[in-house]
């Protein structure tokens, strides 16, 4: 097993270091760095021109990636272009939101999709379970923007009509109120709405097929033959075996809800990574939009890796050696 | 694929006795007695099975004609659509959903009919998804079948770039390269869009011609000596064709999705050019006008929704190991 983790995770380097140096050329390519500083009056020219070198921006792109990469590790990812403040401060704050934001919506996404999965395999064909399989595919139909502006068309209008604050339609929270706090719940409510409606969508269906793969196994035949009441078969023998695909399933996920937070927190302008990189990407800061593609690569790539090791866990017939 | 051997006879009297699973009776039992009995048994290809599965398969059926009938007002958008759609109406601002002058979908803020306007961008999205789902087939078509019949390096290279792929943050990369290429132009988005949507496939068809290439006809077709660009494209091509026709029909889905994504966040298609996902981002500037943001986002929806029924009939109708014909 630590052989496993090991090679893994060794053979993820390369995989960042390819996907990061594919990424830096596209927008080292895309335009001119110092343009923002050029439009700022009151720069000098002869700063913008140490910048320049400072920064190595007269250098070959290859040349630029190796200085980027001593800026990542022993400089925090480095200073933006644009601003010339450094980046770490920015990242730790936003991803503190967006972690907020993803884990519940994935939470909540994974207890509701898991035991509407349950139901639904238990009762195959049944109204109920045609609702929901009607549900996942109007899930798997809709861009997470349009449900993320419905939800906030919605809430704005309630808040017109009847002056009744359910749940804010922008922001973070207000101030003199922090992360744990009901005013927070009550921003992050509808991102976190949107997220977990579609993966919910996703989830529900995984449990429903695993469900019926295990149900129709030969050993919660043998398991049923044996006179067990039915509510232990599927407690014990079905739903703990049905549990594992969805482990594997949960990890590949993360990255469309990150991609899924780009555009929830740019809709309720949520003081996020997404929302982060989107205003970044726009402004052409290449440094800082280096730093979103590193931190959620890293995420993306640990979260694959805990996946296959707690797969292994979970599964006995799997072994890595 | 085997065809069943065709059993030409006389007239057909009645229609073919089926067993159960609606399989026609196999040679040597029920067959012989409808032979004497002059009955005729139709030969029935592969496809032609499919074919029926497709035909009797409801919602896909139900999805085929929502997409007829949204694709066709797209493909005829300047007939069906009341008004271009730059044209301004100065007399009706904002207004909301009215037959009154064909406004079914409202107007925008400066006066421009939605309808029209979502009519065209139907047609933007059918392009975008129609020509994604065509290169990413054709691109993980060709990788594919190169990997998967040479193996070794290519395939290795092939498998480090769909893992790659796979172990992004897809939206942002794609971002990014729009942002740098595909700013503006349809053509230059699909092409980003093809571009990433090609891995899938490439991984399908790798691995039918990985167990394929090992088979005895491959091997018969080698020793008559058959080039292998013929073994390839003639002898192993039909047998991935399936997955390949439902991953095509599904990457339309994904394609519409994904350029509506990336035009809502002003990184895809820019404005003249309507687009759902441009219209619905404008929707949000309003957003005590619903309907600016309902029905682009609907027609999305319906778009999709139709398109993934088909590939989900497709998908079951292809499935070679399934012979049964769904009431």
């Amino acid at each position: 097993m630590l052989t496993f983790i090991a090679r893994r995770f060794l053979y993820s380097i390369p995989v960042l270091i390819v996907s990061t140096f594919l990424s830096f050329t596209f927008v080292s390519l895309a335009g001119n760095p110092v343009a923002l500083l050029r439009n700022n009056p009151r720069i000098p020219a002869n700063t913008i021109h140490n910048i320049i070198i400072q920064n190595h921006l007269n250098r070959s792109i290859p040349v630029r990636y190796a200085f980027w990469v001593r800026d990542v590790f022993t400089h925090k990812l480095g200073n933006s272009l644009a601003t010339l403040q450094p980046i770490w401060p920015d990242i730790a704050r936003t991803s503190g939101h967006t972690a907020q934001v993803v884990v519940t919506a994935e939470l909540l996404a994974i207890l509701l999709g898991v035991a509407v999965g349950i139901f639904s395999a238990i009762r195959q064909y049944s109204p109920f379970d045609y609702i929901f399989t009607a549900f996942s595919f109007l899930g798997y139909a809709m861009p997470t923007f349009w449900l993320a502006l419905l939800l906030q068309i919605v809430f704005v209008d309630i808040y017109l009509k009847w002056n009744v604050r359910i749940f804010y339609t922008a922001g973070l929270n207000n101030p003199h109120h922090g992360t744990w706090s009901i005013d927070r719940l009550q921003h992050i409510a509808l991102p976190v709405m949107t997220l977990s409606i579609i993966s919910f969508a996703l989830y529900s269906r995984y449990m429903r097929a695993s469900m019926l793969d295990v149900i129709n196994s030969d050993y919660v035949r043998t398991a049923r033959a044996k006179g067990l009441p039915e509510w232990r078969v599927i407690m014990r023998h079905v739903f703990r075996n049905a549990l594992i695909p969805i482990v594997t399933v949960a990890a590949l996920n993360l990255g469309g809800l990150l991609g899924g937070a780009i555009v929830t927190e740019t809709v309720f302008t949520l003081d996020g990574m997404g929302y982060y990189f989107v205003q970044k990407l726009q402004a052409g800061d290449l440094y800082a939009v280096m730093a979103y593609l590193l931190v959620t690569s890293v995420v993306i790539i640990l979260f694959n890796l805990i996946a296959d090791v707690v797969y292994g866990y979970l599964d006995p017939r799997i072994r890595y050696d | 694929m085997t065809e069943p051997t065709p059993v030409p006879l006389g007239k057909p009297v009645a229609p073919v006795e089926r067993t159960v699973d609606g399989m026609i009776p196999a040679p040597g039992g029920l067959m012989d007695s409808t032979v004497e009995a002059g009955l005729e048994v139709t030969a029935r290809s592969q496809w032609s099975y499919a074919r029926r599965r497709f035909l009797r398969h409801r919602l896909a059926m139900l999805g085929l004609l929502g997409l007829i009938i949204i694709f066709g007002a797209g493909i005829f958008a300047n007939y069906v659509a009341p008004y271009s759609y730059t044209e301004i109406d100065l007399n009706n601002i904002l207004a909301p959903p009215t037959t009154v002058g064909h406004h079914f979908f409202g107007t925008d803020e400066i006066g421009r009919d939605y309808f029209s306007r979502v009519i065209w961008g139907i047609r933007t999205s059918e392009e975008v998804g129609v020509f994604v789902a065509f290169a990413s087939s054709l691109m993980g078509l060709v990788i594919g079948a190169i990997a998967g019949y040479y193996g070794g390096w290519v395939d290795n290279i092939l498998m480090r770039i769909t893992d790659l792929v796979l172990t992004l943050p897809a939206l942002a990369i794609l971002l990014t390269a729009a942002a740098l290429l595909g700013q503006g132009s349809q053509w230059r988005v699909s092409f980003i869009l093809a571009f990433f949507f090609w891995t899938g496939l490439a991984r399908v068809v790798r691995g039918v011609f990985l167990s394929l290439r090992e088979k005895e006809y491959v091997e018969a077709a080698k020793a008559a000596g058959a080039r292998d660009i013929r073994i390839m494209f003639r002898h192993i091509l039909p047998n991935t064709l399936g997955p390949i026709i439902v991953n095509g029909t599904l990457a339309v889905a994904a394609a519409i999705l994904t350029e509506a994504a990336l035009s809502f966040l002003g990184f895809g298609i820019k404005p003249p050019t309507p687009s759902l996902g441009v219209l619905v981002a404008g929707g949000q500037t309003n957003p005590q006008q619903w309907w600016l943001t309902v029905f682009p986002g609907l027609t999305i929806v319906l778009i999709v929704l139709c398109v993934n029924f088909v590939g989900d009939g497709l998908r079951d109708a292809l499935d070679p190991t399934q012979r049964r014909i769904r009431a």
